[in-house]
């Protein structure tokens, strides 16, 4: 076949200059720029193009828009594959690869068509009556082919090397649309000194101008229109857009698509997602054409009035020759002048017994004829139409045709305010749902709100773009708009009843919806719109029923013997049109999904063998590789080292908070389980906050730098939570504390030197400080200075070895954790990490995150005492609940593993020896580590306080790996219960 | 987004926030020893289908919270203030 | 009720689908009830069906102030599993679970349950030790589960992200095979048939502003149907609980938040289990029709509105991309909001309540679909009698006063970030 064979010589917004090669299903074809996919397919004379979803009926191009429901094609392939997308607003390039889909072995013949003729048994829902047996999981059987069979195209299969931003935006006026109403709209809010967003979807403004002859009056003003907008500075125009929904704070969002004909820079964002925040929005979106329900009415050519004009007058092609144009209303009736004035015979069946005077003295001139009061009752042909049936008051009658033009009236688009939840409210002058009552900040403009004629629309706009500026406080004068009267006076008076004739007659033609599973959901009472959709899945495809939610509603409305807004009306939710996954995330992929945060001293362990581990967001040293060959002889060898000689171990993490003011030492007081007041200046004291609610919320030290200053650190995880737990105490609790909290978290790079040499290494390296027990004593401070930068030392030990934290500037953090190693290397001091860390603790007993699991009490973790008789602090009423005091509740204890070669697991269960491991057993293990010193497994175990005595034995269970093994409670102060190697 | 009308920093969107819940509880003072008052203050809600009045700190901006009356149905935001502010106005004490 | 099959599909097949019958009467309220169930969601109708099929309570109506099954089970991600870790959580789940695993041939609806295994990502060795906690917990428990390493994971799920540019590299996964999906709108509809069969009235658009009283004791509703009495009242309005709680004079520790749900255009098989993603706030299963479902976080502040704001949507893209590059060109196709009955202990609650006469099922947080069937029979058990039934004897309301929280996740009382 020749290409361009069904395009015109001349005419139409194409450019016949730049010729674009593309392929579908292989087949190579011609179009041009200016072109859509589908316009270029129909140039071509390609009539089928897709497969419906559940009948594989043959299915062609039906509209000229988003609301497309047939026309689907995938696109390029492996990560570059992008399924469902409508040709009708597929902008085509050149070299573009374009599939069809839903379909085996080809398009022409598609093996699962055979649907149609089981179609009797696969009315709306049968899924739900049947695949129920003959055994329990049955479904599981029957399941496989279904979901074989359901879906449409399918899936990339790697990573997308393209790019997508996601970026903010602001404006005083956003404008949704481009078509005469958003034009005159946008002209009138900048005029008026506005800085306005013009959004549009298409590659072109002018929305339903668009559909003009090239050469008209309308063309005119839509270029005298968009020069003017150009020449404000103040407006932008954002075409290839779509806002595909609105949000709380007058957000909407967008999707731009990069011009596919335009130059591809290296890195330019195949999309891009805007978040633009307005002052004020003006919807002006515009009308979706509705189809006609008669039997077979979605074979291919049988299109929507308005886009069979469009794609006559835009795209210059003339799809058929012999047509029939069937409508409800006054709007086709150019579509048939156009397509007569082209060359085509083309006869109008017109659904009203009277149509308008004028038209017909019109459609005389042009040799149109006229068929009053009639309709189309059936259609025939495969995948090309070849005839239809109608019906009126001279009785049926058939007539040949090559093209089908349907227009059931007009449904405004009210998608995106009713995002927001403004509720539709039915207009039976228009025949349609417009938006409720606007919240202020929101305006309508145009077919959206009822206003059909072009005229009225660039009034409506107007007086929109007006009123949008003026809510910000623009208003300087705007004159007056150009007019434009086009005569196509406001329409649709008619509501069409559904025709039935012997085939099917489609509602959604997506979801292959037809009258009878209308019918039938309306039988079985599935009546309510929300049953009718959910039971029949109609709406539900990837056009969302732009096209087929009126018409059903007007169905199931004509069965239960309703009005319309008696029937109700559905919810429209965002996306307006599909967006990709990919362009929402923009740039938050692969490396960049989450922040990483790194220590001052990153880059040291990075070069000296560190294993990292991402603690939170944090990147923390695992183990050194120099200490073992993996994780479990690495730790090992560290804690020992540090045990024996000394360790230096990174804890720039902490969270870190300047506590100031006079009445700081109050306000500690209160935030802690445990006393502050008396804490002496100079003095460090490990600190537990409780939730209100009486649990175990994060643990800590905090020091006394001065009467009124403290420095608190926190635990890694709950850093940011505990500030603002502080600011919230203090601004909202008791705002009569004359204290202030910062984070300093940042500022400081932290270090702990442990160990029985830590002493001598500190000696070492600051041979002018004085760090002797008298000057630094446990739970001392010292601070000073080296190389004109802070240091602060903090005898404090977690390992419970004698350790220092020392703490610097963040940005010296590198050269000070060098000057510790190089000054400790004659005492063997190496870097240890969090591994060996939480052995060190396990050994010692301190409690950390798996004890601090959000359900832990003080006394669960045995720290009862620190609290001692005090009250008045946060938590400690809700403490005292009795669940909480509850003498069988989980408490702490240690274990130790009694049996050669095994070991002891965190969350394993633990029972009695002599009971059936079955339940949530008396307890479980949270933490374990091997001890060097004690030559086996010790771990902290949390269990039930009734059978948790010292000596007494339980059984660890992990079923995970079928391992069962015993151990002894003993107290958890594994090693050096006076702790007298803090001072050793 | 919701947007806050930050009194420090202007409006902004509400994810430079964190929400704090319900500020038309009222806590008892630090030392009070009343069970039932404080169950009632970390548990119950009245949880309104309209107007409620929630703090929101700015996190990353300023860190002031605020108490920021927002109605639940629509997000409709009608006031905001300084919580620091609207406490000491509470309890005047 | 006549019987669906695929018998009955063939007979109607040939008498052109005109002998289908109403799936449920379109009832209108009689004076009074011996219970009256507010809410004809999942849980109300389910309840509905337990009162009348184990306890042969049949005098029941069940009312609805918009239309069966409109509200968070017709909203819901689908996702069924019994993984829960605390004494009180497991054995309740998994007896939801077995009742799921009836449910199609009990109710004789086909609600599509597809055990086709949920596995959550596991991305440190840390984390992998806290589901094997979990994992051993179920197996204690008699439920199935399974801890997967890296290679296992991949060869189950080989679309997620193993590459080297992955930001959380995936360590391995919890894994139980009997979890899945079902159709929700069909257990709404099943329940609600199944109830009418046994004779109970399914009244639509009957929103309930009121209740009747004598003395201390609920005796009835007032509606917008008029006045209806009752000898009991069961409340199963999760979302809305705060709101019908206050009209009957109930404190309750609940807060209403919402929770998006997403899903994309359908697609040819992709997704054949329910993958949730360990390292952040997303999880993902592929319906029958070929749309991913997915889910993330609450919206994060007190709402009503059924609708959520753009900020979580481009996070849970985020998640999305994380674990499943290859979906980046899939196209999001709609996305909503639930308004959930939040918890301060993310638990929820069914009980009798302090008013005598009043029952209460709510505050089911994120988790109610799955609950659905044992929530039906216990609540049932519990109004039928009066006294709590033993799987759900943790989730009295006086367990904030007493301290018996089930605080699965230890966040604490904050309710939006349970």
């Amino acid at each position: 076949m020749s290409s361009n064979r069904k395009r015109l010589p001349v005419g139409g917004r194409i450019s016949r200059e730049v010729p674009l090669d593309f392929t579908f299903d292989g087949r190579k074809l011609i179009g041009y720029r200016g072109d859509t996919l589908a316009s270029a397919l129909l140039a071509n004379g390609v009539t089928l193009v897709g497969r419906s979803f559940k009948y594989h009926r043959p299915r062609g191009i039906f509209s000229a828009g988003p609301e497309e429901p047939n026309a689907l094609v995938t696109l390029g392939i492996a990560g570059r594959r992008e399924p469902n997308l409508p040709a009708t607003t597929l902008e085509l390039a050149n070299s573009m690869d374009v599939e069809s889909q839903n379909r085996w072995p080809s398009l022409a013949f598609d093996v699962q068509s055979v649907n149609g003729l089981l179609a009797p048994f696969l009315s709306a829902g049968f899924y739900y009556k049947t695949f129920m047996g003959p055994t329990r999981r049955a479904w599981m059987f029957y399941e496989h082919f279904i979901r074989k069979a359901a879906g449409l195209g399918r899936a990339g299969t790697g990573p997308d090397p393209d790019r997508y931003e996601v970026r903010h935006a602001f404006a005083d006026v956003a404008i949704v649309g481009g078509g005469p109403a958003g034009l005159s709209a946008a002209r009138a809010a900048a005029a008026a000194g506005a800085r306005v967003a013009l959004i549009e979807q298409d590659f072109l403004l002018g929305g339903q101008l668009l559909a003009e002859p090239s050469d008209s009056a309308a063309a005119a003003w839509l270029r005298q229109a968009e020069a003017e907008l150009k020449g404000f500075e103040t407006v932008v125009l954002m075409k290839r857009t779509t806002a595909f929904g609105s949000y709380d704070g007058n957000v909407i969002g967008l999707v731009e698509q990069r011009d596919p004909t335009g130059p591809k820079p290296n890195g330019e964002a195949r999309q891009t997602v805007t978040m633009l925040r307005a002052r004020s929005i003006v919807f002006a979106t515009g009308a979706i054409e509705r189809p006609m329900v008669f039997s077979n009415n979605d074979r291919p050519g049988v299109l929507l009035a308005s886009a069979a004009r469009t794609y006559l007058n835009r795209f210059a092609v003339l799809p058929g020759k012999k047509i029939i144009v069937a409508t409800t209303n006054d709007g086709a009736w150019r579509t048939a002048f156009d397509y007569a004035a082209a060359g085509a015979e083309v006869t109008v069946a017109d659904l009203r017994a009277v149509p308008p005077a004028a038209l017909a003295a019109e459609a005389a001139r042009l040799g149109v004829m006229i068929r009053a009061g009639t309709r189309i009752v059936d259609l025939h042909g495969g995948h090309a139409v070849r005839h239809v049936t109608l019906n009126g008051p001279e009785g049926q009658s058939s007539a040949a045709c090559d093209l089908v033009c349907v227009s059931g009236g007009w449904s405004p688009t009210v998608h995106l305010t009713s995002h927001l939840g403004v509720k539709p409210v039915y207009r039976d002058d228009i025949g349609g749902f417009v938006p409720g009552a606007f919240p202020a900040g929101r305006l309508g403009a145009g077919a959206m709100i009822g206003a059909y004629a072009t005229a009225d629309a660039i009034e409506d706009g107007h007086r929109a773009g007006i009123d949008a500026a003026a809510s910000g406080g623009k208003s300087a004068p705007v004159p007056a708009p150009a007019k434009l009267d086009l005569g196509d006076t406001a329409t649709t008076l008619l509501r069409e009843a559904p025709s039935v004739g012997h085939g099917k007659a489609f509602v959604d033609f997506q979801m292959d919806v037809t009258t009878r599973d209308i019918e039938l959901a309306h039988r079985e009472g599935y009546e309510s719109v929300e049953h009718l959709k959910r039971y029949t899945t109609l709406g539900m495809g990837t056009d969302q029923g732009k096209t087929s939610n009126f018409p059903a509603l007007a169905a199931m409305a004509a069965l239960r013997n309703a009005t319309i807004p008696e029937t109700g009306v559905t919810t429209f939710r965002p996306p307006y049109t599909p967006v990709a996954i990919g362009a929402l995330a923009g740039r938050a992929i692969g490396h960049h999904f989450k922040p990483i945060r790194r220590t001052p001293m990153h880059d040291w362990h990075m070069a000296n063998g560190a294993e990292m581990l991402e603690v939170g967001l944090w990147m923390r040293p695992y183990f050194y590789r120099q200490s073992g060959h993996d994780v479990n002889e690495a730790y090992v060898a560290e804690m020992r080292n540090v045990r024996q000689a000394a360790g230096l171990m990174d804890i720039s993490t902490l969270g870190k908070i300047d506590v100031q003011g006079p009445d700081a030492a109050i306000f500690l007081d209160r935030v802690y389980a445990n006393g502050f007041a008396k804490l002496a200046v100079g003095r460090a004291r490990y600190g537990v906050m409780l939730r209100d609610d009486g649990i175990v919320f994060d643990d800590g030290t905090t020091t006394r730098l001065a009467e009124n200053r403290f420095f608190m650190t926190t635990s890694t995880a709950k850093a940011a939570d505990v500030l603002s737990r502080l600011e919230f105490l203090l601004d909202t609790a008791w705002p009569d504390l004359r204290v202030a909290v910062t984070s300093v978290s940042d500022e400081w790079a932290a270090m702990s030197v442990a160990g029985p040499n830590s002493r001598a290494i500190l000696n070492a390296a600051f041979p002018a400080l004085d760090v002797s027990d008298a000057a630094l004593s446990h739970m001392g401070l010292l601070e000073s200075g080296w190389g004109g930068r802070a240091l602060r030392i903090l005898r404090l030990s977690y390992s419970g070895e004698r350790a220092y934290e020392v703490y610097t500037g963040a940005t010296a953090g590198e050269q000070l954790w060098s000057r510790l190693l190089e000054a400790g290397r004659p005492f063997d001091l190496k870097p240890y990490g969090v591994e060996a860390l939480g052995a060190l603790r396990v050994e010692k007993s301190h409690v950390a995150g798996p004890e601090i699991d959000g359900r832990t009490t003080l006394d669960d973790l045995g720290l009862g005492r620190m609290a001692g008789k005090r009250s008045g602090f946060v938590g400690d009423v809700l403490r005292r609940r009795p669940a909480l005091r509850a003498p069988n509740r989980q408490r702490l204890v240690g274990l130790e593993c009694i049996e050669d070669g095994k070991r002891l697991r965190g969350g394993a269960i633990l029972f009695l020896p002599d009971e059936k491991p079955y339940g949530h057993g008396r307890g479980r293990i949270t933490s374990v580590t091997f001890s060097p010193e004690r030559g086996h497994y010790v771990g902290l175990a949390l269990l039930a306080g009734d059978v948790a005595a010292e000596g007494s034995e339980v059984v660890a269970v992990y079923p995970m790996k079928a391992e069962t093994v015993r151990a002894r409670i003993v107290s958890p102060v594994f090693l050096d219960p006076q702790g007298e190697r803090l001072h050793g | 987004m919701l947007r806050i009308e930050c009194p420090c920093c202007g409006p902004r969107d509400h994810d430079e926030f964190r929400y704090g819940g319900d500020a038309s509880v009222t806590r008892p003072a630090h030392d009070d020893p009343d069970p039932e008052a404080w169950y009632r203050y970390v548990y119950i809600r009245t949880n309104p289908a309209g107007p409620h009045r929630e703090y929101w700190q700015h996190v990353t901006g300023c860190r002031q919270w605020l108490v920021v009356e927002r109605d639940t149905r629509n997000h409709a935001v009608a006031s905001v203030d300084f919580a620091r502010k609207s406490t000491l106005r509470k309890s005047p004490a | 009720m006549a019987r669906y099959s695929a018998l009955s599909i063939f007979r109607n097949a040939l008498s052109g689908q005109k002998n289908w019958q109403r799936a449920w009467r379109a009832a209108e309220p009689k004076p009074s009830y011996d219970v009256i169930v507010i809410g004809g969601g999942g849980h109300g109708l389910a309840t509905a069906f337990y009162l009348a099929d184990n306890h042969g309570i049949r005098n029941v109506a069940v009312l609805e102030k918009g239309y069966v099954g409109g509200g968070n089970v017709g909203r819901n991600t689908t996702v069924i599993r019994s993984n829960y870790l605390l004494d009180g959580n497991t054995q309740f789940y998994e007896f939801s679970m077995k009742l799921w695993e009836t449910m199609s041939r009990v109710l004789n609806f086909n609600v599509m349950f597809s055990q086709r295994g949920q596995l959550v990502t596991a991305h440190s060795a840390d984390q992998l030790d806290g589901f094997s906690h979990r994992a051993n917990v179920m197996r204690l428990n008699g439920i199935d589960a399974d801890i997967l390493d890296r290679e296992e994971v991949r060869r189950l799920v080989p679309y997620l992200d193993f590459s080297d540019t992955a930001r959380f590299p995936i360590h391995g996964a919890i894994f139980q095979g009997r979890a899945g999906t079902a159709r929700h709108d069909a257990v709404a509809w099943g329940y609600a048939r199944a109830a009418d069969s046994h004779g109970v009235d399914i009244i639509q658009n009957c929103e309930v502003t009121g209740f009747l009283r004598d003395g201390d004791s609920i005796v009835g509703v007032e509606t917008t149907k008029g006045r209806i009495g009752a000898g009991k009242v069961g409340l199963a309005v999760a979302g809305h609980t705060s709101v019908l709680g206050a009209k009957a004079g109930l404190e309750l520790p609940i807060e209403s938040h919402v929770l998006q749900a997403f899903v994309t255009e359908p697609l040819k098989p992709l997704v054949d289990h329910v993958v949730a993603y360990g390292a952040d706030h997303f999880y993902v299963s592929q319906s029958d029709k070929g749309g991913l479902v997915f889910g993330g976080n609450l919206d994060g502040y007190n709402s009503y509105a059924q609708r959520g704001n753009l900020g979580v949507v481009r996070e849970v893209a985020e998640a999305a991309i994380a674990l499943m590059p290859c979906i980046s060109r899939v196209r999001l196709l709609r996305h909503w909001g639930g308004v959930m009955d939040m918890t301060p202990d993310a638990s929820p609650i069914i009980c009798p309540t302090p008013i005598d006469g009043l029952y209460l099922n709510g505050g089911w947080c994120y988790g109610g679909f799955k609950a659905t069937p044992a929530s039906g029979w216990c609540f049932a058990h519990t109004i039928a009698t009066g006294k709590p039934h033993p799987l759900i004897a943790a989730y009295g309301l006086d367990r904030f006063r007493t301290g018996h929280t089930l605080d699965e996740a230890g966040v604490g009382p904050s309710a939006w970030l349970q």
